[in-house]
């Protein structure tokens, strides 16, 4: 579904992306962890080109996203993104935040992205929210409605980048609720995430980053119980 | 000092006329300064260096030269390149124009600019194209910033529509001379248009905050 070839991305003379190779599956959950600095977080906005790259390719669905004559809003169309920071538009109800780009951008009718809105807040558990502003709510339940805002689109894979760091720690299980559900209906998904917990019981497989690198990936049990490389396992005693 | 009242109530009518000259004159400033500076900001903005360079040497060139010299450039040099004969009210608007246009557009770009990396950002993961998510999602929020230093720039133009005098727009401030001219007193013409003024701008500042807390509000 998605096919990573030789990725490489630099600011200025900061090479962060050294070389990622790597394939992701329809409907497979893939949970990058890693140290900060490490580039995961710059991997995954490389997907929907949130950065440009600066060497290799990255086929989504089989179209070379990379090539100058695709329309970038197209592939982003396809690709959701959820990020740590929420985002959302706070001069905007929580309803018309998840409307607007069904609206602008697909050009669906407003009753039907009113419909389909709320059956999304529904969906996160927030169908009570629909009329107030973003800054009413508390950090899990933005980050929630930021889920709907993103899966209003109807991507085909949704790319979340930290989407519980920012949140107090009684709120960050609602947020992983709703992922963990989104997983369960198939969704096919990245996950940048610190949540050991959530990477070990929802992932399909576990990617270790460091410097730019993928250094090992496997299995959540596997990479958990029985890591191989060195700095996986500093990594891992750091944190578990 | 003896102050003349009777003089200025002689001249009430004309500087009722001048009045409404310098409030036509600012307002069409104010339009077509915040148009201009829309446009301006906008392209000064732009990632492009060649697209944004232009725009840069606009506003440079127009903040950096006075306003006198502007209005006298355009009134005696530029107007008579295009019209027949030069005419002191368009002279007049075109200068304004062109120099609030500078101003404003300093005034979008901070505004545009003040508004987080990530909104943009998320409008663009959901597929909007810039075009979009300017117009929907950054410009809307950041004019509620640019209100306060808009309304700045609308009470100096008001205040600069003063210079038009210069080049015999009949404007409030050229009643002023005129009346200095034939009875040959300072005080009464001068502190007379200050005190005008001053009702001029105070109008358009209590407006203004009245606007600002209600968009605070939504």
């Amino acid at each position: 579904m998605i096919e990573i070839n030789k990725l490489k991305k630099s600011f200025g003379e900061h090479e962060v992306l050294k070389d990622i190779t790597v394939q992701i599956n329809l409907q497979e959950v893939v949970v990058i962890i890693g140290p900060s600095g490490s580039g995961k977080s710059t991997f995954l906005r490389c997907i929907n080109l949130l950065e440009d790259i600066s060497g290799g390719s990255i086929h989504i669905q089989g179209k070379d996203i990379t090539d100058k004559s695709i329309n970038i809003n197209e592939v982003r169309k396809s690709v959701g993104m959820v990020f740590q920071q929420f985002n959302l538009f706070p001069h905007k109800t929580v309803l018309q935040n998840i409307m607007l780009s069904p609206m602008k951008v697909k050009k669906i009718s407003k009753e039907k992205a009113q419909e389909k809105a709320l059956k999304l807040l529904k969906k996160v558990g927030l169908e009570d929210k629909a009329n107030v502003y973003p800054d009413s709510l508390s950090g899990g339940q933005k980050q929630r409605v930021a889920i709907a805002r993103a899966l209003a689109m109807e991507p085909a894979i949704m790319l979340f980048d930290e989407p519980t760091s920012a949140l107090d720690p009684e709120m960050v299980g609602e947020v992983l609720e709703v992922m963990k559900n989104l997983a369960k209906e198939g969704m096919t998904m990245i996950v940048v995430t610190h949540e050991m917990g959530f990477a070990r019981e929802v992932g399909d497989r576990v990617i270790f980053m460091d410097g730019g690198y993928i250094i090992e990936e496997n299995k959540p049990v596997e990479l958990f119980t029985n890591p191989k490389e060195e700095r996986t396992i500093s990594f891992l005693s750091k944190v578990l | 000092m003896d102050f003349n009242f009777s003089i200025i109530i002689e001249y009430a009518d004309l500087f009722i006329k001048g009045i409404l000259i310098t409030i036509q004159l600012s307002l069409y400033a104010i339009c077509f300064g915040t148009i201009l500076g829309l446009l301006i900001g906008l392209g000064k903005i732009s990632k492009s260096k060649w697209i944004s360079f232009p725009f840069k040497c606009y506003i440079a060139i127009f903040r950096g030269t006075p306003l006198y010299v502007q209005i006298l450039i355009i009134h005696f040099c530029v107007i008579p390149l295009f019209l027949d004969s030069t005419n002191a009210m368009t002279a007049a608007i075109v200068a304004l124009s062109l120099n609030a246009g500078a101003y404003i557009a300093e005034i979008f770009r901070a505004g545009i600019e003040s508004i987080e990396r990530g909104q943009m950002e998320a409008a663009r993961s959901l597929g909007m194209t810039h075009v979009q998510a300017m117009r929907y999602i950054i410009l809307p929020q950041s004019v509620k910033r640019m209100i306060p230093p808009l309304g700045n720039e609308f009470v100096v133009l008001i205040k600069d529509s003063s210079l038009a005098a210069i080049i015999a727009a009949p404007e409030l401030m050229y009643y002023a001379r005129l009346m200095m001219g034939q009875y040959n007193r300072v005080w009464e013409p001068y502190l007379t248009v200050a005190v005008i003024y001053l009702v001029l701008t105070l109008t358009l500042s209590f407006f203004l905050n009245r606007l600002e807390r209600r968009l605070k509000t939504v």
